[in-house]
């Protein structure tokens, strides 16, 4: 069965991916639910809920209002707390009993924003498929919508990071890390999408010279950005050493050529036998590329989430069930991925266990490395 | 001009005076938010009270990934397992198929098999007429030594019947199976952590002779199974009720709802209650009564006027409590409650006539996720998490539903654990955390 687990846990779902990718944005994001999803999202996925105010909120659905088609009810109460709290914008988005029923969220958005004036969006979740995909839709949402046409380049070689949320890279510096190697390398940021920066900043995203998609969830948002304003993009994480100088040397190259690209998938690759890195697939895809140049083995990526052809290499592999992990991990050389993909990596097969929240929420945050621009064999061998 | 019915033009402030308050609604319903206090026990954890029993969620992504977690939290993975839904599945016929062959796929892979197997299934499920039964009855047919629960995460349902908390209460007991009565025995029915030892409740039961059984007491699958022969179910919480009033139809256990209560007289009717059914005299609570009004009044001392908030995840009757305290001199200030329950309703009006001042704040209203956190200035003694986090302070007693304490025994405890708070900070933000007051955690 590819559906199920004996043991392995589940990744974070759509709906989270939204409202991660919205969080620092200053709008409201309301998922249609009952219940569930916004203390999942607040408890396991949300690592900035108890410092950092965000209007994320349910709609507190009920089995009535679903059966009755009660939408109006949803639209009033979003109204409501809109003329209250004075979001910057609105997203509505829904669970799977919304899905089933056919909830219109594009207009339940629309009429929101005819009511209360403030810019509204839906997006099509439905609690079934990963948070990339709801981080994908959102910020290209973000980067269709509120990105302004008219703003002029910057002077100075710069930069949009894209793709960056907590489910990813946690809060432990990593994103600070690409700040500061970004500024190292002689990049400007402009804005990320959409960690420490405002919904202004963002709305210059524009005048950048390049985009560096960090997730898979970013990429649509690099390409609705690349065919609003010309601007290329290179999808890779600076992680280790050797990787991170060939990435910065990729990213002035595409500033001035005005290609993209995808270096965390220019690999030689070795999942058969060599390292398999399980995850996300352009920061699973950086490490594979860091281990290559840091430690000279042949590296992998086995992924189990939402991914695009150009975000791979060849030898890359999608493991969307427990068992095709346990059948992979038994051909590796060693295996990079959250602990608690452990207990189905067979004895004899060296584990380094590397947390990622869209995984294990918050079990293992205290102990997410931060592995920016830092050689992988320190890491390994700790 | 028409009116939509049902809405009253307005939704008013998260706050309101209880001179003021509607009952049990006091707050218009609309968008919620989620306060980070996360100690209450959700359907997981109430499910693996039964020992030995693996948990099997049918669900979508999302939904399931808030219970596999707190399975994980709890290291407990080892007794969880889970089949995601597609879109599909609920359109082209292969609902029931796939929870059948995903069940039965985990199910081959344990080794040895568990005992008991609590299989759930979500509110996407019963929309689309999902046969439970059908499901039920393949699975019991393939693994005839495994006893198979119904279970149920379906919070869209909440307001339609059983609250998904009272369904897990009552299905947890809906393993047990009919065996001889033992006249002599005991349920506790419905309890998340074992009742005080020192409670009048548990002297009366242990003085007259009987036997006392309660899940959270139990260690192996055949200590759960023996619930099935104690004459008597007794529950105490709101929650817990459906679930002895099921067992009283299906096994004919006599039911005895006796309710954690803050008042001596409703206190003293249910001791009452209890002694008719164990068949002894009710005994003289009027030592137990004085000890408990002593340590009201040293907590009285120790925490002086400083105000004092109370919540709705600390105790099922957070307006009896308030009532209890401002009786005894104590400045209750705020109760944060969404819904009363009816059971509060005397005390709801006793408030509003003795303490018209008193504020009842919303939780879950979207204004609260601005709600100031740090109290200016003042000492403030919360009771419960969610008051703790609302107002920001470390002096706090953390309990969740009732904390184990009953009768009057149970408020000298509380009023012990009142003044403890009171003295002794918390690091609120870390204790708060924890997911399910009293489970391990590798946080």
């Amino acid at each position: 069965m590819k559906r199920c687990a004996r043991i392995l846990p589940v990744y974070a779902a759509d709906t989270s991916g939204v409202c991660s990718a919205l969080y620092e944005l200053g709008g409201m994001t309301v998922i249609h639910d009952a219940s569930g999803c916004n203390s999942t999202y607040t408890t396991h996925d949300e690592p900035r809920w108890y410092d950092f105010d965000s209007m994320v909120y349910i709609s507190g659905l009920t089995e009535t209002e679903a059966v009755m088609g009660d939408d109006q009810k949803l639209i009033d109460d979003i109204a409501d707390a809109a003329r209250e709290l004075s979001p910057r914008f609105v997203a509505v988005c829904g669970a799977p009993i919304p899905m089933m029923v056919g909830t219109d969220f594009e207009a339940i958005a629309a009429a929101v924003e005819e009511e209360t004036g403030t810019p509204a969006f839906g997006l099509n979740t439905s609690g079934m498929r990963s948070y990339l995909a709801g981080e994908s839709e959102a910020l290209e949402t973000v980067a269709e919508k509120f990105c302004r046409t008219n703003v002029p380049g910057t002077k100075e070689l710069s930069a949009n990071l894209v793709g960056a949320t907590p489910l990813d890279f946690s809060v432990n510096g990593s994103v600070e890390s690409i700040r500061r190697w970004l500024a190292d390398n002689g990049f400007g940021l402009v804005s990320c999408l959409a960690m420490g920066s405002s919904l202004d900043e963002i709305a210059r995203a524009g005048g950048a010279h390049v985009n560096l998609v960090v997730s898979a969830g970013g990429l649509a948002a690099a390409k609705a950005l690349r065919k609003r304003f010309g601007t290329p993009y290179v999808a890779g994480v600076p992680v280790g050493a050797a990787f991170s100088k060939l990435l910065a040397e990729e990213l002035r190259s595409a500033a001035e050529s005005g290609k993209s690209g995808a270096p965390c998938a220019r690999r030689k690759n070795g999942a058969r036998g060599g390292l398999a890195v399980v995850g996300e697939s352009v920061f699973a895809g950086s490490l594979a590329r860091a281990a290559e140049l840091d430690l000279g083995e042949p590296a992998g990526v086995l992924c189990p989430l939402e991914t695009a052809p150009e975000l791979t290499a060849p030898g890359d592999a999608m493991i969307p069930g427990e068992e095709d992990a346990a059948e992979r991990f038994a051909r590796a050389g060693g295996v990079v991925a959250d602990p608690l993909y452990r207990p189905v990596c067979p004895d004899g097969v060296p584990f380094y266990g590397l947390p990622h929240e869209a995984f294990s929420g918050r079990c293992f945050r205290k102990s997410i490395p931060n592995l920016i621009g830092k050689n992988l064999k320190r890491w390994m061998k700790r | 001009m028409l009116k939509k019915l049902g809405r009253s033009g307005g939704r008013g402030g998260p706050e309101v005076r209880i001179r003021d308050a509607r009952f049990p609604e006091p707050f218009a319903s609309g968008l919620e938010y989620n306060a980070p206090a996360r100690g209450p026990w959700n359907i997981v954890h109430t499910g693996m009270l039964i020992p030995g029993a693996h948990q099997i969620f049918a669900c979508a992504q999302g939904c399931l990934r808030g219970v596999v977690l707190t399975a994980a939290e709890m290291n407990a993975m080892d007794r969880m397992s889970w089949i995601s839904v597609s879109e599909s599945d609920l359109f082209d016929g292969s609902m029931e198929r796939n929870i059948i062959d995903g069940a039965a796929d985990i199910l081959d892979r344990i080794d040895p098999l568990p005992p008991a197997v609590l299989l759930f299934i979500s509110c996407i499920h019963l929309f689309a007429g999902c046969d439970f039964e059908m499901i039920l009855g393949e699975l019991r047919g393939r693994f005839p030594r495994v006893d198979f629960a119904d279970c149920y995460m379906n919070p869209t349902m909440r307001k339609s019947g059983l609250t998904p908390d009272q369904l897990m209460r009552r299905q947890l007991y809906s393993l047990l199976r009919p065996r001889k009565k033992d006249e002599k025995c005991v349920n506790l029915i419905g309890n998340d952590r074992p009742t005080d030892e020192s409670s009048e409740l548990l002297a009366m039961i242990r003085e007259a002779g009987f036997g006392l059984r309660d899940i959270t007491l139990c260690g192996t699958y055949e200590d759960y199974q023996k619930m099935a022969g104690s004459a008597v179910n007794l529950t105490c919480l709101p929650a817990a009720a459906a679930a002895g009033e099921e067992l009283e139809r299906r096994l004919g256990q006599k039911h005895l709802y006796l309710p954690l209560s803050y008042s001596r007289q409703e206190i003293a009717e249910n001791y009452a209650k209890l002694a008719r059914v164990l068949g002894v005299e009710a005994p003289d609570f009027s030592g137990a009564a004085a000890r408990a009004e002593e340590a009201l009044g040293a907590a009285r001392r120790v925490v002086g006027d400083a105000p004092v908030a109370i919540d709705y995840t600390a105790t099922p009757r957070p307006l009896g409590l308030a009532r209890l305290l401002l009786e005894h001199g104590f400045a209750v200030r705020k109760v944060y409650a969404d819904v009363f329950s009816g059971e509060e309703r005397a005390d709801f009006d006793w408030l509003k006539q003795n303490a018209p001042e008193l504020a009842v704040s919303a939780t879950v209203r979207p204004e609260m996720r601005f709600a100031a956190r740090v109290a200016p200035g003042e000492k403030v003694l919360a009771i419960g998490q969610k008051a703790a986090y609302f107002c920001g302070t470390g002096r706090f007693v953390n309990i969740v539903a009732g904390g184990g304490m009953y009768g009057f025994d149970g408020i000298a405890r509380l009023a012990g654990l009142m003044a403890d708070a009171y003295l002794r900070e918390k690091d609120t933000r870390t204790v708060i955390q924890y997911k399910g007051l009293g489970c391990e955690s590798c946080l």
